[in-house]
């Protein structure tokens, strides 16, 4: 019995003239999904992508991997049998067997595109729905509101039996949406920012600073980790890990100690607008969430944009936090994120930070460390590139 | 690469390593089998058993293997609080006792046992008179190392177990000698102890083997697994002969002379007094300890730094990643030189050039870290 996912797709059957390249980038990004798996064949007709699990496949697996695609709205698991009505009753007790047993109600529909096919899309209906209930007498038909409804696709080649749907991971396609820079911290923030933003279909490059000794290397291997969970979604990722201590040393030695935090981050959005352009990016993505910290109000928000010229995207910017915890369970990251190292030492946090910055304060504290452009090359020159890439 | 860490692991010896790959490869055989491939296993498995009882000056019956010395400590506690089956049940540990005598201490409290915590002095050694002030009529059971693994501290268990034997001699005594085990000259007699942890790791011995030394003269402990007839069924399980075989061989290899590690230990102290920082160990702790502060760069900024050098120490213990140590707050030392704290552990290895080494690092990381406020 071969078995197939039949995947729907999302938003791009809007995308009008755009659609086939929509459709083809998504096509890819399955097929690379799959590749450690076995490989796949997928083919797009109409609004569906039929993707063959080839013999010996694990079908849980696929399934599994094809869960985390974005650009898909839904998919199910269907079996391919022959078209003739005794195969595709046989079909439907023998695949969905686990299924019927625990539902108790259901219904049988059935689309028939081939219409050289001698019944009707009713009497196909009515003749797996009949043999359904003499092999499961527990179940009782509801043509409403089933538990459980088995679809039987009649189409030019075979025929197609399929059991309840399930929800994919939205969004559009990976690659579809250009590139952006993801400031990435240890923290849980960062993680699903970058997520939500490859759910739009933006590809990633990632930023990380290091400030070692204040940071450990464990620091980096949970950046490294956390990636690693957001690329099972996002695909490759290019990390580059930007040493940072001197320039911590010289805000802390330099600038107003209320003023470290915005200096500190105004600097890194200097140093991750340059690494982003070189990648080709074309916006800076933060997990900031207004008010959550002094740096993030509105007013330092305000002055740490004005050291950027590329837009940053801020997808967490209206979220709580428990909203967001929701989403790092949910994409694999949370667990690591709550790992207790330190990601940046407390001998650079200021006891008082400012929360209500102006755009001058922003400015002259930042004009206060000499050699900024200097070390900001070198920071620049020294940084290390990890390629991340999915786990699965 | 500078390994200042003894206290956490340490290189496993070429005996060690040679006797677990002949024990893997050729004396494989399970050593409560009927055939004699199976006798020859139990022959090196009671070979064995001997060579670690007479380090302890121990009986071969009374030593029981473990997977180390957490579930040692485990078994010494839950095992014979359990098998006392007193009603209000008391317990008394020392607040500055490993993890691992503590979480199943305070199993037990959950469990309606009373539980007395004993707050160590400034250098986390405790008295004999605190002991004796919190022994009651129903005290089942006192716990106390015998060198503890973040300050070296050595207590008087010595002290203890005459006091129990005069005021309270049903009260069993456990020593966990992790630390302590082929680094200081003891016996389970001159301890005066009724149950003692061991640890093969900590001396050249690979992961995963203990054992626990029970007295034969008091009610066995309730056991924790259950299985086969192996070890008295108290600790029941087929032996991991590897393991265990590599743990004599280590224990062999032991010379319990350790006046070259107290010169070594005694210049350390100078050199790092010399650059300024604060000794926490006491003079009398076990010379294989040593924990100091810098008193102004944080612990885990230090030892990054000595890392990215190639030398390997530790902040607090290595158990608790960035935990503050709960041994260095039950002291009750002040808050920079806790949260500045280093623990450096030595092994027969370790030269004056390392501490040179070290010392030098250290110098640097005063002379150039943030420190803080």
């Amino acid at each position: 019995m071969r078995e197939i996912i039949l995947i729907k797709l999302g938003e791009i059957v809007l995308k009008g003239l755009n659609r086939n390249s929509f459709e083809a980038v998504l096509k890819k990004n399955v097929k690379s999904a799959l590749k450690s798996l076995g490989g796949c064949d997928a083919k797009v007709m109409q609004s569906a992508m039929y993707v063959t699990i080839p013999e010996g496949g694990d079908a849980d697996q696929y399934a599994e991997a094809i869960s985390k695609v974005f650009g898909i709205v839904a998919y199910t698991r269907a079996c391919e049998c022959e078209k003739n009505i005794e195969e595709m009753q046989k079909a439907a007790v023998s695949y969905l067997a686990d299924q019927l047993e625990d539902a108790s109600t259901f219904k049988v529909e059935t689309k028939r595109s081939d219409k050289k096919f001698p019944m009707t899309s009713p009497e196909i209906s009515a003749q797996v729905g009949g043999y359904i209930l003499e092999k499961f007498p527990h179940l009782k038909v509801d043509v409403h509101k089933p538990e459980m409804t088995v679809r039987v696709e009649v189409r030019e080649n075979s025929a197609y039996v399929h059991g309840n749907q399930l929800h994919g991971a939205g969004g559009l396609p990976v690659g579809t949406g250009g590139r952006a820079g993801i400031m990435i911290s240890g923290g849980i923030d960062s993680p699903v920012a970058a997520w939500m933003m490859a759910k739009r279909g933006v590809e990633l490059t990632a930023v990380h600073f290091a400030s070692p000794p204040y940071t450990s290397e464990r620091a980096e291997q949970k950046v490294i980790d956390l990636l690693g969970a957001v690329s099972d979604w996002a695909g490759v990722i290019k990390l580059h890990i930007v040493p940072f201590t001197e320039l911590q040393e010289a805000i802390r030695d330099n600038s107003p100690e209320d003023m470290f935090t915005i200096t500190m981050r105004r600097l890194m959005i200097k140093i991750t607008e340059r690494i982003a352009a070189k990648d080709g990016c074309l916006a800076m993505i933060s997990g900031e969430s207004l008010g959550q910290v002094a740096s993030q109000t509105l007013p330092a928000l305000f002055c740490t944009d004005d050291a950027a010229n590329m837009p940053i995207l801020r997808p967490l910017i209206g979220m709580d936090k428990d909203e967001i915890i929701r989403i790092s369970r949910k994409i694999g990251t949370f667990d690591i994120s709550v790992q207790p190292f330190e990601d940046c030492c407390t001998v650079f946090t200021p006891r008082h930070p400012r929360t209500r910055p102006t755009i001058d304060m922003a400015r002259d504290a930042e004009a206060m460390i000499p050699n900024e452009e200097e070390l900001i090359e070198k920071a620049i020159a020294d940084v290390r590139k990890v390629w991340i890439s999915p786990n699965r | 690469m500078v390994y200042l860490d003894n206290a956490a692991t340490t290189a496993v010896s070429t005996e060690s390593a040679d006797a677990a790959r002949s024990a893997m490869l050729e004396c494989w055989g399970n050593p409560s089998s009927g055939h004699s491939f199976g006798i020859n296993a139990e022959r090196l498995l009671k070979e064995s058993r001997s060579i670690i009882a007479r380090a302890i000056g121990a009986r071969d019956e009374e030593i029981f293997f473990t997977s180390g010395g957490t579930e040692a400590n485990n078994l010494a506690i839950l095992g014979c609080a359990r098998s006392a089956r007193k009603k209000n049940g008391h317990i008394i540990v020392s607040a500055v006792e490993h993890p691992s005598v503590l979480g199943a201490a305070r199993r037990l409290k959950d469990e309606g046992f009373e539980l007395t915590e004993i707050a160590p002095d400034r250098y986390g050694r405790i008295s004999v008179q605190s002991v004796a002030d919190a022994l009651t009529d129903r005290t089942v059971l006192v716990s106390v190392m015998l060198a503890n693994n973040e300050l070296g501290s050595v207590m008087p268990i010595r002290e203890i177990s005459r006091l129990l034997k005069r005021k309270s001699p049903d009260t069993l005594l456990h020593c966990d000698a992790v630390q302590a085990f082929g680094k200081m000259n003891f016996s389970v007699s001159s301890l005066g102890c009724q149950l003692l942890s061991v640890s093969g790791h900590k001396i050249h011995a690979p992961k995963g083997i203990g054992a626990l030394y029970i007295s034969r003269d008091i009610k066995k402990p309730l056991p924790l697994s259950f299985g086969g007839e192996q070890q008295q069924r108290i600790r029941p399980g087929t032996e991991p002969l590897p393991n265990i075989a590599a743990f004599a061989a280590a224990v062999r290899n032991l010379s319990c002379d350790s006046t070259d590690i107290a010169a070594l230990s005694s210049y350390a102290k100078e050199r790092l007094t010399e650059l300024g920082c604060t000794i926490n160990s006491p003079d009398d702790a076990s010379p294989y300890i040593i924990n100091f502060s810098t008193g102004c760069i944080k612990s885990e900024t230090i030892l990054n730094f000595l890392s990215s050098k190639d030398i390997c120490v530790s902040s607090g213990s290595a158990c608790s990643k960035g935990k503050l140590s709960h041994v260095l707050t039950a002291t009750g030392m002040e808050h920079h030189l806790a949260d500045s704290a280093i623990r450096i552990s030595f092994c027969k290895d370790n030269t004056k050039e390392d501490i040179d080494i070290l010392c030098t690092a250290v110098g640097e990381a005063l002379g150039s870290l943030v420190r803080f406020r």
